[in-house]
């Protein structure tokens, strides 16, 4: 039986039958049973693996889709004058953004955008630009400072602006605005340079401001704070379902400025017109209460990013609006250094009621040195030399004594010094001297460089801050350091190993340049009780043969520059003030007064302020905020775009800076004459 | 026979039953946790719509076999005939549609071709004489059979339904005893034709759920999507599952189709592995009774229609939860019984109903009937 069977079956199957085809069936249908059970088994094996084994994996990538953790912007720490008014403070905002990434139609949704927020074009060319340059899920801020209206608008139209987001938010805010643009710095969002430096995700959050110059970059640490977080279930789309926890932010931590704010706001809007800046400080305790710097920029609208139309007008005005003049500004001090030179002639010991007889000029070499007052002086002692500002008087005694003892009492007095100040950077300038001549230049000094540097001219270069300093130290007699930050002075400072004598001598005469019979009779205040001290300068940018120094381009003009402190008998308070290219010092000294009237009586300051400005049209927010208006009508979208970064802006203007800086010293030494101060 | 239950309700195929009235009754539940918690859109009407056609079932349960062998070719034909009809309103209309509005219900011909084309094959080979299995003449026909269909649901286009409609042929014709060469060679011949289909026959949306499915991690927000949601709802759901209505990637929307295609992984979130080992535990029951009632038929007609049948119903489970589980592409087969939507609920239940049918035959017929 069995042996037939298999004899069958190796025979080719002829014959199929029924039977057979059942057979087959059983068998087949048994093949497919076991085949979907194998199925079924790899399909239970499949899923245990999933679920068991990959199963960590899954469900943090289950929570990180469900769950959205987003940072809430620390608010940023305010930044304070010397009374705890705000100078930099926050103001809650309504704020848009996009995530270029997550926009489906991005044409059509800035259309949308631009057609709610009102944007002109040079504001949506900006717009595109950052959206181009934005990589990865950033944000890009749109606008700030939104009107509800506004956002309300963008808000019902979200569902149909994939990728827009707008946010209820703090903004900067500064009350003053350019008055303390240089001073402050702004805030604006962190470049994707400054993440690669500090990789921490609260930089790209959206709406996070960092501090992008001035006191907002050097403290930005401090001012940070830490920022909150919100934990939120939110569905595929993004949209929110609920929140799950929130920790509150903590706000930064303020900062305290010795600055006077109502004073750094009457100093700014004071130099109206002009290009220069006012440096007042407190003579005991070296508090800086002004640091004015103008023309400026408006931190308040930097801080959405620098428009190409602001970029292009703040570039292209020669005042340099993006340069702080205080620190960066560098000028040949002209006549204001006559009483520190003084100092060193009395300390050499000459006597004070020597006389010198000033027919005009003096000859040093083989060139004749004029006098500013080309009829001469006549005899001139040293009270006459600083309060007539006599330049033969120092044209002479300087020779006797040397270039050494005065740059040696320059730098006692705080020229050339870099101050420790809490700011990015500051040019410190020249004292100059043979060492110093022989180093740079491998010529040997000569007499006629130190009679370019009694008058303050040739090599020798300062900044505002110093030459206040300078007041300071000569009215306080006292080893004066400027502060910037509240209480961290001590406020007594070692002697500046003056002679009290030659001290009372030298006030003496600086008052007298107010008050007597000097050059800035002008600057006398209008007060009753208080007696103001001070020295003019007269700095020349280019020799006479470009230009008579008050007359012709801008830029050709003389610096006006003013020293001065108050009251002159027991001074309390110093200061300096440079106008750029003022055509004198009578461009400085007016101002000078203004504002130590101001300190003295706000009241009848504001009254020669409002006069003033009745005549400039408008304060000087209201006249950036005009010439902006104007600019951006010419230039539109044509204006050129931005550089890429923002230090680059920056960075130019020091170079500019420098470069422009170290004009007056060629131009000048080849000067066989100045007018170091012109008549009134 | 128990004498307290009726004759009529014990004579029910409760092997079978129970285990579907369960599995429909849990895919209601995740239907109502797909819904966010709500019986409405798609619980009540997936239970209205299972009673219904599980009456339908019912009803077809009492078609003699001898009619059910009767109107298969024409069955057969009047789809055909639909299918045809789609496809010229697709034209005209502008843009492809895959159903024939009938004013009262959406009829989609293709998905019942799934069971007419194993009706027309088992008719088929149940009339071949058993001495021309080996021949040309038990190929071609068939082949012709299953290639119109295929070409007309492949035309919509429709690749799952195309696919799902072959292999309820093949397995047809592999059970009616076709020699074993001609599937062999037929496979190896599939093999070379697949990468010239994948690059000439496919639409491009086609072709990119394939690539999608060998590296979905390739485009996590494109087409990989899919694939990658429903692994993380199966994955996160663990052992245990996160609880009913509790599942964050159906609720979220992170789950793409939670309600049809992906109902598995929405199930499987909140489930966990338990709920999907049942699952599978369930149609692995249905399946099994499925072939058992093949088994026991002499009929040879209804032995091919019944396995036809299961085999069709597998295509459904396997496909779809490969997919969910990244092992295929995502091609849109829905799960039979859980997922919501009429037509595959309808075909299912027919496919159901013909098994029940094919079950009460063996029961009335003695089996030494042979055909």
């Amino acid at each position: 039986m069995l042996g037939r069977r298999s004899l069958f079956r190796k025979a080719p199957p002829v014959q199929v039958t029924s039977a057979t085809l059942e057979n087959t069936y059983d068998r087949r249908s048994f093949v497919i049973a076991g085949f979907g059970a194998g199925v079924g088994v790899l399909l239970a094996s499949r899923m245990s693996y999933i679920a068991i084994a990959e199963n960590e994996k899954y469900a943090t990538e289950a929570e990180s889709n469900r769950v959205n953790l987003s940072l809430i912007p620390p608010r940023r720490g305010w930044i304070v004058d010397r009374n705890g008014a705000p100078l930099a403070s926050n103001r809650a905002d309504f704020r848009v953004d996009v995530i270029p990434e997550r926009m489906t139609r991005p044409e059509e949704e800035l259309g949308v955008i631009r057609d709610v927020l009102g944007l002109d074009s040079a504001a949506m060319a900006d717009l595109r630009e950052r959206i181009d340059r934005t990589r990865g899920f950033r944000p890009v801020e749109i606008a700030n400072g939104l009107s509800y209206e506004q956002f309300a608008a963008l808000s019902v139209r979200l569902p149909n602006l994939p990728g827009v987001v707008p946010q209820r938010g703090y903004s900067r805010y500064y009350p003053t605005g350019p008055a303390v643009g240089h001073l402050l710095g702004y805030v604006g969002a962190a470049s994707a340079e400054e993440y690669e430096e500090e990789r921490n995700p609260l930089l790209i959050t959206p709406g996070y401001k960092i501090g992008k110059d001035g006191l907002e970059k050097q403290f930005e640490q401090r001012l940070r704070g830490v920022p909150g977080a919100r934990r939120v279930e939110v569905t595929a789309t993004g949209r929110i379902v609920r929140d799950l926890e929130t920790r509150e932010d903590v706000q930064g931590k303020p900062v305290m400025l010795t600055i006077d704010g109502p004073l750094q706001d009457y100093a700014a809007r004071r130099i109206g017109l002009e290009s220069g800046s006012v440096v007042v400080m407190d003579c005991r305790t070296g508090d800086v209460l002004c640091m004015a710097s103008m023309p400026s920029f408006d931190p308040n609208s930097f801080s959405d990013g620098i428009g190409r139309v602001e970029y292009a007008m703040l570039r292209d005005d020669e005042r340099v609006p993006l340069r702080n003049k205080v620190l960066k500004g560098l000028y040949p001090p002209g006549s204001t250094v006559k009483p520190m030179v003084s100092m060193a002639l009395l300390r050499e010991g000459v006597d004070p009621e020597e006389t010198v007889y000033c027919g005009g000029g003096l000859r040093v070499g083989n060139r004749v040195f004029h006098c500013w007052q080309r009829r001469g002086h006549g005899q001139v002692n040293m009270a006459k030399g600083i309060y007539q500002s006599c330049d033969v008087y120092f044209y002479h005694l300087a020779q006797r004594i040397g270039m050494d003892p005065i740059a040696a009492m320059a730098r006692r007095c705080g020229m050339g010094q870099e101050f420790d100040l809490p700011v990015l950077s500051q040019f410190y300038g020249t004292v100059p001297d043979p060492a110093w001549k022989l180093e740079k230049y491998g010529t040997k000094w000569q007499a006629y460089d130190t009679v370019n540097a009694t008058i303050g001219q040739g090599y020798m270069l300062a900044n505002p801050l110093q030459l206040a300093v300078m007041a300071a130290r000569l009215a306080s007699g006292h080893h004066v350091e400027p502060h910037l930050l509240l209480g961290e002075s001590e406020g007594e400072f070692p002697p500046a190993d003056f002679a009290d004598e030659h001290v009372a001598l030298v006030r003496k005469a600086m008052s007298d340049v107010v008050n007597g019979p000097g050059t800035a009779g002008r600057a006398r205040l209008p007060l009753e009780d208080v007696l103001m001290a001070g020295k003019t300068g007269t700095a020349q940018v280019v020799s006479l043969s470009r230009s008579d120094g008050r007359s012709g381009p801008w830029k050709y003009r003389d610096h006006g520059l003013f020293i001065f402190f108050a009251p002159y008998d027991n001074p309390r308070y110093a200061g300096a003030v440079v106008i750029e290219h003022g055509g004198g010092s009578g461009a400085a000294y007016p101002i000078a007064r203004d504002v130590t009237t101001f300190l003295f009586d706000p009241q009848k300051g504001m009254e020669a302020l409002h006069a003033l400005e009745a005549q400039w049209g408008g304060t000087a927010q209201e006249r950036l905020a005009a010439r902006y208006a104007d600019y951006a009508s010419r230039a539109g979208e044509a204006a050129p775009p931005v550089p890429r970064r923002e230090e680059d802006i920056f960075a130019r203007v020091d170079a500019e800076a420098r470069a422009a800086a170290m004009i007056p010293v060629t131009a000048a030494t080849d000067a066989a004459v100045n007018r170091s101060d012109a008549p009134e | 026979m128990n004498s307290v239950i009726p004759a009529p309700i014990a004579r029910q195929p409760w092997s079978m039953l129970l285990p579907l009235i369960v599995l429909v009754c849990f895919g209601a539940m995740v239907l109502f946790s797909a819904a966010g918690g709500h019986w409405q859109p798609f619980a009540t009407s997936h239970l209205i719509r299972f009673a219904v056609f599980l009456l339908m079932a019912s009803v077809m349960t009492l078609f003699p076999r001898d009619l059910v062998r009767f109107v298969s070719y024409p069955v057969y034909a009047l789809l055909l005939v639909l299918l045809v009809a789609v496809e010229a309103i697709g034209a005209v209309g502008g843009g492809s549609q895959r159903w024939l509005d009938l004013g009262v219900i959406q009829l989609q011909p293709s998905e019942l071709m799934k069971p007419a084309i194993v009706l027309v094959l088992a008719r088929f080979y149940s009339g071949l004489p058993s001495g021309m299995i080996t021949s040309w003449r038990a190929l071609v026909p068939a082949a012709v059979l299953i290639a119109m269909p295929v070409g007309l649901v492949l035309l919509q286009p429709d690749l799952g339904t195309a696919l799902s409609i072959m292999f309820g042929g093949v397995v047809v014709m592999f059970l009616a005893g076709l020699p074993m060469r001609w599937f062999i060679s037929g496979g190896v011949a599939a093999l070379v034709i697949a990468p010239i289909a994948y690059f000439f026959g496919l639409h491009d949306y086609q072709q990119r759920r394939v690539t999608t499915f060998l590296n979905p991690e390739s485009d996590p927000l494109g087409a990989g999507y899919h694939i990658t949601q429903s692994k993380i709802a199966i994955g996160s759901g663990g052992l245990f599952g996160k609880g009913f209505n509790e599942g964050s990637q159906s609720h979220l929307n992170y789950l793409p189709e939670p309600h049809t295609d992906f109902v598995f992984a929405t199930m499987a979130e909140e489930w966990g592995l338990l709920g999907g080992l049942m699952v599978i535990l369930i149609y692995g029951l249905i399946m099994r009774w499925g072939l058992s009632v093949a088994r026991k038929s002499h009929d040879r007609f209804a032995k091919l229609l019944a396995s036809g049948m299961v085999a069709t119903m597998f295509f459904y489970v396997a496909i779809n939860l490969m997919m969910v589980m990244g092992l295929a592409p995502v091609v849109g087969i829905p799960l039979p019984f859980m997922s919501h939507g009429g037509s595959s609920m309808m075909t299912n239940m027919i496919c159901i109903g013909t098994l029940m049918m094919v079950n009460r035959w063996n029961s009335r017929a003695p089996r030494s009937r042979l055909s």
